[in-house]
């Protein structure tokens, strides 16, 4: 494969919110196939990074590419799942709805939606254990079910590279634990998953790849290079002092894993 | 009591309107008036109270009077094409500038709103007052309007056949446009008004759709309120609506509510200004105001006596 089919390329981003610098010159290069997990303090930058690769936040200098393509039409092949509180729960819509509203690129804009798209919209409520509640107002499903919602939206979407912004927020462990399946699963058929991730405990455990942010990009690389204490230390700062204990306890783990193997 | 409110004649108050030929033309068009500018403004707004923008129609509406005194001062008329002309273009400025003080400014939504529409009715109310007396817009009547007056507008011929009184035609041909816009670009309106992040990763582009918009609710506003007055149409765009969503909570439900409610909205409006010897738009509001009232006591979704008496346990499965 040719490099320019990356599929995501981010050059010498920078971006700021009411002349406040948010991000300066993130700079990264995503291979295809893998979970990634963006991890930084809170004010890193984290939702901001991927709301501007989707062009959600407007850039104030460089580049994103998706798939070698740049701007509107490079979208289409990413499936982005917001965090919870972005949208409108009392919206008048069913959970079918929403999930089949992950079907309209593909169903074409002034078509009617086909029988395919709603078995496809079927299928992945079934993915996320959430068929029971198809006909639901969504504003009458607890948090944890209102993510696997937006999880099953971006499966119907069919896409190539994921986005999400911290899916695991307000979920309980059986839920996080079938999302993770879920995720390793489409990492398996070879689609690109970026996550924004807030627990550390996990993250070693969850993600191939690390970005770690704090309006810089610190690092990037496989987690075992990266998920370390000094890189760590460098994205967290002076607030470490918490984390310090999770990352010795990561470099056991490490030591742990190799053994087993 | 008795003297506040007059003791109702049965016969004169539902039967009389309709009894002779002239009659029934004359109050068959008020009422039909008053269907379709409910009907057109519930559609459409029922997609405007969704987006969180149910003072919209409010700003729009007062928008539109720069648009037509300028309209009038250019033409020296108020032909009817270059002032449909003017009160939509100022009617999409007014909604441009909404958006630019919330989106640029710190200004939240209703300040900035707030702002803006007072700003451009008193533009155009300071235009009215320079042009002098040789004009017919007067700002009074975009308020209140006055329905019961749809019969006496100036007809359209087609040829030398009578079509109809022009503002019941133009109102006819908007409500058309909207039935016909809503069926057609449904999954932009509800994708866009939703999830905007959605949208643009489905390529959409959030801010065309939100004009496209801004423009047919200019459209509808424009077409109503010289009959009906800015009130009844901002009243239509909220209630319709509001009302229907303590019944159901789907979208098409909603849409398909506005139908059967324009049509008691219009007759209940009718039939009480005819008792009572009152506006017609007035009583249709009183009409709508009533609805809403029964729909949040005895609403299944939510209604207040419903929520008190069959607690309707939500089934939240936290184990799953």
């Amino acid at each position: 494969m040719s490099k320019t089919l990356l599929p995501l390329e981010v050059h010498d981003l920078t971006v700021s919110y009411n002349r406040k610098p948010v991000l300066y010159g993130i700079d990264l290069e995503i291979e295809e196939g893998g979970l990634i997990g963006i991890i930084g303090p809170n004010g890193a930058g984290k939702s901001t990074l991927i709301k501007t690769i989707m062009g959600i936040v407007p850039a104030n200098g460089g580049w994103v590419k998706i798939f070698g393509q740049k701007g509107k039409n490079s979208y289409r092949r990413v499936g982005y799942v917001p965090q919870r509180e972005s949208v409108d729960w009392d919206f008048p819509v069913s959970v079918l709805d929403v999930v089949l509203m992950g079907r309209y690129g593909h169903a074409g804009w002034l078509k009617r939606i086909s029988k395919k798209d709603r078995i496809i919209a079927h299928e992945c409520l079934e993915k996320v254990n959430m068929s029971l509640f198809a006909d639901r107002q969504i504003g009458k499903l607890s948090g944890g079910q209102q993510q696997r919602v937006f999880l099953a939206r971006a499966l119907a979407q069919e896409s190539d590279l994921y986005l999400m912004d911290e899916p695991f927020a307000g979920v309980d462990a059986v839920t996080e634990n079938a999302i993770i399946e879920l995720l390793r699963e489409l990492k398996q058929k070879g689609k690109t998953l970026i996550i924004v991730h807030h627990d550390l405990s996990n993250a070693k455990e969850y993600f191939d790849q690390i970005i770690l942010l704090n309006m810089r990009l610190i690092a990037y690389g496989d987690v075992d290079k990266t998920f370390n204490k000094d890189l760590l230390q460098k994205t967290y700062g002076g607030r470490l002092t918490v984390f310090t204990e999770i990352a010795d306890q990561s470099a056991k783990n490490e030591h742990v894993e190799h053994e087993s193997k | 009591m008795t003297e506040f409110f007059p003791p109702l004649d049965f016969s004169d108050t539902f039967w009389a309107p309709w009894a002779t030929q002239k009659d029934f033309a004359w109050n068959a068009q008020i009422v039909g008036m008053g269907i379709m500018v409910s009907l057109s403004c519930g559609l459409i707004g029922s997609f405007i109270v969704a987006r969180k923008l149910a003072l919209m129609g409010d700003a729009i509406s007062h928008g539109i009077l720069p648009g037509l005194a300028i309209a009038f001062i250019t033409t020296q008329s108020n032909a009817l094409f270059p002032m449909f002309i003017g009160a939509c273009g100022a009617g999409l400025l007014c909604s441009f500038c909404i958006e630019w003080l919330h989106k640029k400014t710190p200004l939240k939504m209703d300040a900035a709103l707030g702002l803006t529409f007072t700003s451009f009715f008193a533009l155009g109310v300071l235009l009215i007052t320079q042009m002098g007396n040789n004009t017919h817009i007067d700002p009074e009547c975009l308020l209140y309007g006055e329905i019961g007056f749809t019969p006496l507008a100036e007809s359209i011929y087609w040829g030398s056949v009578e079509i109809g009184s022009r503002p019941l035609l133009s109102i006819g041909l908007v409500t058309l446009v909207i039935i016909l816009t809503i069926t057609v670009f449904y999954k932009q309106l509800m994708v866009t008004s939703f999830d905007q992040t959605l949208s643009v990763s489905l390529g959409l582009s959030v801010r065309t759709i939100h004009y496209g918009l801004m423009l047919v609710l200019a459209i509808t506003i424009v077409a109503s309120f010289e009959s009906v007055g800015v009130i009844l149409v901002i009243a239509m765009l909220i209630f319709p609506s509001t009302t229907a969503s303590f019944f159901f909570t789907r979208m098409p439900a909603i849409l398909l509510c506005s139908f059967p409610l324009s049509i008691f909205y219009s007759f209940g409006g009718f039939f009480l200004a005819r008792w009572l010897d009152c506006s017609i738009a007035g009583s249709m509001v009183v009409v709508a105001m009533v609805c809403f009232g029964i729909a949040w006591l005895l609403g299944t979704e939510n209604g207040i006596l419903t929520n008190l008496f069959f607690r309707k346990r939500t089934i939240l499965d936290h184990s799953n």
